[in-house]
């Protein structure tokens, strides 16, 4: 079986800085697959290679069997693969629906406005938002900025969707909800790829985990493996001995 | 199409153009006619430049360029090569049009205040290559004869005939306003004003919607510099390439309401009435343009959305019959 994405040898140098280097992974169809790191591990950048935002310095991206490295982030969300952002993106002065349909009519099956609009209220009522279509969506709360990324992308009708961060800012209550939706979205049959940093979270859901740390891929696996490998704990908590006693522990 | 025949805004604009072309016919008021023909020319600049300022949100400072470069198309096709009014404003919008496109393939990387600088930069670069082009006279102009009326039935005749034609434009560019704004076309672009690097995520074509929509502003107000320069049967480089008149249009564009359909319309005819009353002010010449500058400043500071913007937030009822 060929799998749905697959990186391969990916690197991406900033002047001094490499930001990523040598990243290769695979997702297959209806796989959550979390990318965890510390902070500056290279987990966005490597996001924006993936969907087209940066080109790579080399390595390949290829969804379904086709190379999209270096496409446009447009012409990649043709092809079946959104993502949401880290810091949210609305189009502040349009509506939510408004919002929606953009990423309805502009998504996989390219809608005419009218199909778009049947989608990007279908997709919005799924994530809770149809008492706030009318609304400017700069005018949304944070938890609702963070649920309209996500019916965005949605909306495109995606097979891969990248979630960056969408739980963060987010109070208990709303990660849970948070939570099961993304559940829901996967059962739907969408392959994830999701950075996170509420490790409970992100354990919790992936079939597997990919671990950066300064651009490089230093552990994958399933939660339970990742989450007792030393090198892991080191890179979170910057001490091998420490790490070392906490894995004896275990 | 039979669900856009039931809403107001297209039987608005055909009553406004109608009301251009029934309102001078009514005893053959040649002055009103003249006042009518000037806000016909703010309304499709405003209109046209609403398309690159309102929807996809890039200040065109140098929309006059489309103007000045349709009407030296234009007289020179009429003056040395004979070609009949209409055809030669067709041929201007459309090589125009084509021109902007490649402008646009270059300028249109630049975001903000770096694309507005450009745009400036655009207008001058071809105000002086005209300058120093021979065959347009250089910087002397071209002049058309009287015998360039002859087609249109001597100058009284002609004079009406560019009139209605430049009410058509004018017709024409809020159609097509209203066509985008309500296509998918005009959504993209709305997502591009808004956030350029989320629309591109969100799977907008964003270069080619920039570059269609800048080409796509250029058609009409290069028609509309045909007609008015054949009008005044002279152009030169000066008059061709005004930067006072590209302020002018941002001016009507942001007093109407940058975004909204009928907006900048309606800031046009509006600037254009302050402005005929100001040039027969005796005390200052070009007093409008100090007039024009303090406005802006006054809507960019306190009312961002403009006149309609406004009126819109009051009655939001007013968006969906108008817009």
């Amino acid at each position: 079986m060929t799998a749905l994405l697959e990186v391969q040898g990916l690197g991406k140098r900033f002047g001094g800085l490499q930001a990523i280097a040598d990243l290769t992974l695979s997702i297959a169809e209806r796989e959550i697959v979390g990318l965890i790191g510390p902070n500056g591990a290279g987990k966005s950048t490597a996001f924006d290679l993936i969907n087209g935002v940066r080109a790579p310095d080399r390595g390949r991206v290829m969804l379904r069997g086709e190379d999209i490295t270096g496409m446009a982030p447009y012409a990649v969300v043709r092809r079946g693969m959104a993502r949401t952002h880290q810091i949210v993106q609305p189009l502040a002065t349009m509506s939510v629906l408004e919002n929606c349909i953009v990423g309805a009519c502009f998504g996989r099956d390219d809608l005419s406005l009218r199909h778009a609009e049947d989608v990007a209220r279908e997709v919005a009522g799924f994530l809770g938002l149809t008492e706030r279509l009318g609304e400017p969506a700069g005018q949304l709360t944070i938890a609702g900025k963070k649920r309209l990324e996500l019916a965005r992308a949605l909306c495109a009708r995606p097979s891969l969707l990248l979630l960056d961060e969408v739980l963060a800012g987010l109070n208990p209550t709303e990660v849970q909800r948070m939570i099961g939706v993304i559940r829901e979205i996967r059962d739907r049959g969408v392959a994830i790829l999701m950075i996170e940093h509420l490790m409970q979270a992100i354990m919790g859901l992936s079939d597997r985990i990919v671990v950066l740390s300064s651009g490089r891929m230093l552990a994958e696996g399933t939660p339970a493996k990742v989450a007792a490998n030393p090198a892991v704990i080191e890179a979170y908590l910057g001490d091998a001995s420490l790490a070392a006693k906490l894995h004896a522990r275990q | 199409m039979i669900r856009a025949l039931r809403r107001p805004t297209l039987w608005l604009i055909v009553a406004v153009t109608l009301a251009f072309v029934l309102l001078p016919l009514r005893g053959n008021d040649v002055a009103l006619r003249e006042g009518l023909l000037l806000a016909a020319v703010y309304v499709i600049l405003a209109t046209n430049l609403n398309l690159m300022i309102g929807y996809a949100g890039y200040v065109n400072f140098g929309n006059v360029v489309f103007f000045g470069l349709g009407g030296y198309t234009c007289v020179w096709l009429v003056n040395s090569h004979a070609w009949p009014l209409v055809a030669a404003a067709l041929l201007a919008g459309a090589l125009v049009s084509l021109v902007a496109f490649l402008f646009g393939l270059g300028i249109l990387k630049l975001r903000g205040a770096y694309f507005a600088l450009a745009t400036i930069g655009v207008n001058e670069g071809v105000k002086a290559f005209v300058a120093n082009f021979a065959p347009w006279g250089g910087s002397a102009g071209i002049y058309l004869s009287i015998e360039a009326y002859q087609p249109l039935g001597g100058p009284a005749r002609g004079l009406w005939i560019i009139y209605f034609l430049m009410v058509l434009v004018m017709g024409l560019s809020l159609l097509a306003s209203y066509g985008i704004k309500n296509a998918k076309f005009g959504l993209g672009l709305r997502a591009i004003g808004q956030n350029e690097d989320a629309a591109m995520v969100l799977g907008v074509p964003t270069r080619r919607y920039k570059a269609l929509i800048y080409s796509a502003s250029a058609f009409l107000p290069a028609v509309a510099g045909a007609l008015f320069f054949f009008k005044s049967a002279f152009i030169a480089p000066d008059d061709a390439f005004d930067l006072a008149l590209s302020t002018e249009a941002i001016v009507a564009v942001m007093l109407g309401g940058q975004g909204t359909l009928v907006g900048p319309a309606v800031g046009a005819v509006f600037y254009e009435e302050l402005r005929s009353t100001l040039l027969t002010a005796q005390a200052f010449s070009h007093f409008q343009l100090v007039i024009a500058g303090a406005l802006l400043l006054l809507i960019v500071q306190f009312v961002p959305g403009g006149l309609m913007g406004w009126i819109y937030r009051r009655w939001p009822r007013m968006r969906r019959i108008l817009e």
